[in-house]
C-alpha cells in the first residue's frame, strides 16, 4: 500500500482517457443515438399521420359510396318513371292507332256495302228491264226509257 | 505452478508484490510497472475499441457492436441526467470514462490468477499484479482526479470568492464565530470524499484478489483439495462478476454525485 509516482502517472492516464472519450467517443455516439431517436420519433409521427389520413380517406370513401348509391337510386327512379311514361304513351298511341284502323275498316266496309248495293241495284234493274222486255217481247231501248229506268233504279 | 513456495505466506506475499521500478531516490520515486502497463494496455484496447465502434457509428439500424456500446453510453447518460442538472457537457464523458475504465480494470480480476502468473513468470515477469484497481495508487489517482474536478467545478460555478465563502459559511451559518467549525466540517468532508471513494474500490478489489489467493491455496492440499478449490473459485468468480460491475457502477455514480454536489449553492 505504497503511494508513489504510479499514482500521478495513473492520474495523467485517466485525464488522457477522459479527454479522448470526450473528444472522440462521446459526441459521435450521442449524436448517432439522438439522430436515431429523432428518426424514430419522425417515423412514429408519420405513421400516426398515415393512420389519420387513412381514416379520413375511409370516411371520404364512405361518403362517396353513399352519394353514388343515392345517385344510382335517383337514376333508377328516373328510368322507372321514364319507362312507365313511355309505356303509357305507347298504350295510348296503340289504342288510337287501333281505333283509327277500326274506323278505316268500318268505312271501307260501308263503302263495300254501298258498292255492293249499287251493283245489286243495277243488276236488279237490269234483271227488271230484261224481265220487262221479255214480257213485252221487245227490246227496251235504254235510251228511250232512261228516265223510267232511273226512276226504277232509285226506287230499289 | 512455475514457482514453488515454501509456505502459504510466501505464496500470498509473492502474489501481492508489485513489479516496482525505482526511478529516483526515496520511496515515492518508484513506479509500479505492472499497474501502469496493465491499465495502459487495457485502457488503450478498450477505448480503441470504443473509438472504432464510434467511427463506424451511424444513425440508422445499428450493428450489434454499436448497439452494445450505445447501451452502455445510454446507461451512463441516463444516470448522469438523473443526478446532474448542470450545464457542463464534460460530466457525462467523464462518467463514461470512469465507468468503462474501472470496469475493465476490475474485470482483470476474472483472469485465473495463478495461470496468468505462471505465464508472466515464463516471459520474465516474476512479480506482476494485473488488477490495477487492487493497487491503491490507481484508485487514489482516480479519486483525486475526481476531487480535482470537484474543486474545479465548485470554483467555476461559484467563483473563487464564492467557493471560499462557502468553506467558511456553510453549512452552519455565516456568523464569524462559526467559521472555524464550518471550515473544519468542510475539510473533513473534502478529505473523506476521495478517501472513501478510492478505498471502497481498492478494498473490494484487493479483498477479492486475496480471496482468490486463499482459495488457490487449496491446490496445495492434493487432488481433492484442488477440485474443491476449483469449485470454490468458480463460485467466488461468479459472485465477483457482481462485485466488479457494482464497484464500477458505484465509482461512476459517486463521481457524478460529487461533481453534481460541487455545483450546488449553499
Amino acid at each position: 500500500m505504497n503511494i508513489n509516482l504510479t499514482m500521478l502517472m495513473q492520474a495523467v492516464g485517466f485525464g488522457l482517457f477522459i479527454w479522448f472519450t470526450a473528444k472522440f467517443i462521446w459526441p459521435p455516439l450521442t449524436r448517432a443515438v439522438e439522430t436515431r431517436q429523432k428518426q424514430i420519433a419522425d417515423g412514429l409521427a408519420a405513421g400516426e399521420q398515415g393512420r389519420q389520413s387513412l381514416a379520413s380517406a375511409e370516411k371520404r370513401i364512405a361518403e362517396m359510396i353513399a352519394e353514388a348509391r343515392a345517385k344510382a337510386g335517383e337514376i333508377v327512379a328516373t328510368g322507372e318513371k321514364f319507362r312507365s311514361e313511355t309505356m303509357d304513351q305507347a298504350k295510348i298511341d296503340a289504342r288510337a292507332e287501333g281505333d283509327r284502323i277500326i274506323a278505316a275498316a268500318k268505312a271501307e266496309i260501308q263503302q263495300e256495302v254501298a258498292r255492293a248495293k249499287e251493283q245489286l241495284r243495277n243488276q236488279v234493274a237490269d234483271l227488271a228491264v230484261a224481265g220487262a222486255s221479255r214480257i213485252l217481247k221487245r227490246e227496251v231501248v235504254a235510251k228511250d226509257h232512261a228516265e223510267l229506268l232511273a226512276a226504277i233504279r232509285s226506287e230499289l | 505452478m512455475a514457482a514453488t513456495y515454501e509456505n502459504p505466506t510466501e505464496y500470498i506475499n509473492h502474489h501481492l508484490s508489485f513489479f516496482t521500478q525505482p526511478v529516483g531516490p526515496g520511496g515515492f520515486w518508484t513506479v509500479n510497472v505492472d499497474t501502469l502497463l496493465t491499465s495502459a494496455v487495457i485502457g488503450v484496447l478498450t477505448f480503441g475499441f470504443l473509438w472504432l465502434v464510434t467511427r463506424k457509428a451511424r444513425a440508422g439500424v445499428p450493428s450489434r457492436t454499436q448497439a452494445f456500446v450505445e447501451l452502455a453510453v445510454d446507461f451512463v447518460h441516463e444516470q448522469v441526467k438523473s443526478i446532474y442538472n448542470g450545464s457542463s457537457r464534460m460530466v457525462a464523458p467523464i462518467a463514461l470514462t470512469t465507468f468503462v475504465l474501472v470496469l475493465v480494470m476490475n474485470a482483470m480480476d476474472f483472469l485465473p490468477i495463478d495461470v496468468v502468473a505462471t505465464g508472466l513468470h515464463a516471459v520474465g515477469f516474476d512479480k506482476y499484479r494485473f488488477v490495477p484497481t487492487a493497487d491503491v495508487n490507481t484508485t487514489f489517482a482516480l479519486a483525486l482526479s475526481v476531487f480535482g474536478l470537484m474543486i474545479f467545478y465548485s470554483i467555476k460555478v461559484k467563483g473563487l470568492g464564492g467557493w471560499i465563502h462557502e468553506l467558511f459559511c456553510a453549512p452552519f451559518g455565516s456568523n464569524p464565530l462559526l467559521w472555524p467549525f464550518n471550515l473544519l466540517f468542510n475539510l473533513v468532508e473534502y478529505v473523506s470524499k476521495p478517501l472513501s471513494h478510492s478505498l471502497r474500490l481498492f478494498g473490494n478489489m484487493y479483498a477479492g484478489e486475496l480471496i482468490f489467493l486463499l482459495i488457490g491455496m487449496w491446490a496445495a492440499t492434493g487432488i481433492v483439495g484442488t477440485v474443491f478449490g476449483a469449485v470454490l473459485d468458480l463460485g467466488w468468480s461468479i459472485f465477483h462478476i457482481l462485485i466488479v460491475a457494482l464497484q464500477a457502477y458505484i465509482f461512476m455514480m459517486l463521481t457524478v454525485v460529487y461533481i453534481a454536489m460541487a455545483h450546488e449553492h449553499h
